[in-house]
């Protein structure tokens, strides 16, 4: 891997997730439009729903790190250097930042905030 | 390569430059959309046989079908099933189940290319033509050996593949069967200890790095099941240091020292006695036995017959006795046979048999055709770079990359220390590495 094409990456991942791919993809795209949809709808951030969603949040960030284990057929107990900490920072970081995002999105939209 | 194209060099190049910059725009689904019509796909009649089809030969076949337009690219191997041979050790290890490295050749010959599912039985180079098994003849302009290796176990006398997984006898290379049988020989070796042997053989073999890790996996296996105090591990190398890059040498006899495992040099494997399971070992200073509950037998590995017989192999030097094809070790060309170019662990160069190899070799063998074709030689090298993410323990690995001359080669500097235990270095090994070689049997990575 000495020249890291990004098509080279989109290649890999299709072959690692196949239709997977295009569906996380998907419902990542869907739920940031929806939640940027709610910010423009709602002019602003409700702090209440936001600190729920985070909470949810946590929950996915652990999640991600479950999966990670699972189909790498190890987990983050075996951690050896900063380049482990680093990646287990970020599996949690994209589960927490992706389920807070669509949990806000999906809240918003189903029970939206009362006109002011 | 990283190397940059000279000033003027082809338009193949100048397009994968645009495509970078594109993508660097993020100008994602453009690029995608801007690579396949290939504008400068060559319009050629040329007739070009790949002689084997596995890892480099379907590899060589997807990048010319995507390059030319109009050739005749014929690839002959009578496999139906297509190994991803990296995952053996996983499979061996407990890790991956049997099904894992196994799919289909169909899957990846590329459209427009002829698939004939016949054994290549004879290579004549001054007769520029190839002789199947069927007796059929295939006349080439270009010819691309990528055979392989054949595993040699009938040079360990004593040695019978039909008993692996069966008193403790293991060897991972046989076949994904054969890993699996080898995993259930550990499993009963981990839960009983004993003495298990390890070691290579002498001469250039498939990723000189497994016999390594497989030591380590079944260290770390006694220690999970708690009866590495009842065992006994010995590794014999076949020379005097552990591994051919001497950097990484040290650092494995480092490990393998904190580990307890009991290094033997110069020890190469010459019979086996399966019944009283002692294994004797060729030394400096004669024959040596010794008795084992586990060994991971390590067949001598050769070219294929095929090759050996042909007028293909080197005739002096370190590659001779095993009958490795003569190439130029950047160009992967033939040194007597111009049109003639030698790919993967056919190919008698030093350092690795992988398939890191074969992602970095194919492409450079497969520009200087299109060069030739072009009239506009190539002026891509193949370094030697090799890679072997080298497992130390269930759960981490070393990432280490290496060139021809010995140096350490870092995808990711920075990041990725090369002679460091990580995770992440597992992760790519049983997550990232077999999608991105499926990618490169489909020419996209």
């Amino acid at each position: 891997m000495k020249e890291l094409d990004p098509l080279v990456f989109l290649a890999v991942f299709q072959e690692m997730l196949g239709p997977m791919l295009w569906l996380m993809l998907g419902l990542a795209v869907l739920g940031v439009a929806a939640f940027v949809a709610l910010l423009a709808r709602e002019k602003g951030i409700v702090a209440r729903r936001l600190v729920r969603a985070e909470l949810i949040g946590l929950f996915g960030g652990v999640l991600a790190l479950v999966i990670m284990a699972r189909v790498s057929s190890s987990g983050f107990t075996d951690a050896g250097g900063p380049a482990d900490w680093f990646l287990i920072a970020l599996v949690y970081g994209l589960g927490v930042v992706a389920t807070a995002v669509l949990a806000y999105a999906v809240m918003g939209w189903l029970a939206p905030r009362k006109a002011a | 390569m990283t190397d940059d194209p000279a000033p003027g060099a082809r338009a193949i190049d100048d397009q994968r430059a645009r495509r970078r910059f594109l993508t660097r725009l993020g100008a994602l689904p453009l690029a995608a959309t801007v690579a396949p019509a290939r504008a400068d796909k060559l319009r050629t009649q040329v007739r070009i046989v790949i002689a084997g089809g596995g890892a480099a030969g379907l590899t060589a076949a997807s990048r010319l079908a995507s390059a030319l337009d109009g050739a005749v690219i014929t690839v002959i191997d009578p496999r139906r099933e297509h190994w991803y041979q990296p995952g053996f050790t996983l499979v061996a290890s407990g890790i991956k189940p049997e099904a894992y490295p196994v799919s289909g050749t169909a899957d990846y010959v590329p459209k427009g290319v002829q698939w004939v599912q016949e054994k290549v039985a004879e290579i004549d180079p001054e007769g520029r033509k190839v002789v199947t098994d069927a007796g059929r003849t295939f006349g080439y302009d270009y010819l691309i050996v990528a055979l392989g290796l054949e595993l040699n176990y009938a040079g360990i006398e004593g040695m019978d593949t039909a008993r692996i997984g069966r008193d403790g006898l293991g060897s991972i290379y046989l076949s994904p069967a054969g890993a699996a049988a080898t995993w259930r020989a550990l499993s009963q070796f981990a839960d009983k200890g004993g003495v298990g042997l390890f070691g290579r053989p002498a001469g250039e073999m498939k990723c000189a790095g497994a016999p390594l890790k497989y030591t380590f996996i079944t260290d770390d296996h006694l220690r999970r099941r708690g009866h590495r105090g009842k065992a006994e591990i010995h590794y014999m190398a076949h020379a005097k240091t552990l591994f051919g890059v001497p950097i990484v040498a040290e650092k494995v006899r480092m490990l393998y020292a904190d580990r307890g495992v009991k290094v033997h040099h110069e020890h190469v494997l010459q019979a086996i006695d399966l019944d009283r399971r002692i294994a004797t070992y060729r030394t400096p200073l004669g024959t040596t036995e010794q008795a084992y509950d586990f060994i991971n037998v390590v067949p001598p590995m050769r070219a294929p017959e095929v090759v050996r017989r042909s007028p293909l192999p080197w005739t002096e030097g370190p590659f001779a006795a095993d009958g490795y094809a003569e190439v130029d070790r950047a160009t992967l060309r033939h040194r007597r046979y111009p049109n003639v170019f030698a790919v993967g662990d056919v190919a008698g160069v030093p350092k690795g048999k992988t398939a890191a190899s074969v992602k970095w070799q194919v492409p450079v063998a497969v520009d200087h055709l299109i060069g030739d074709l072009r009239g506009q030689p190539s002026t891509q090298a193949y370094n030697g770079y090799t890679s072997c993410p080298l497992i130390t323990r269930l759960g981490q690995a070393m990432l280490i990359e290496f060139d021809y001359q010995d140096n350490l080669v870092m995808s990711f500097p920075g990041v990725i220390a090369p002679l460091e235990e990580l995770w992440i270095s597992w992760v790519m090994k049983t997550m990232a590495l077999k999608p991105t070689y499926i990618s490169m049997l489909r020419g996209r990575a």
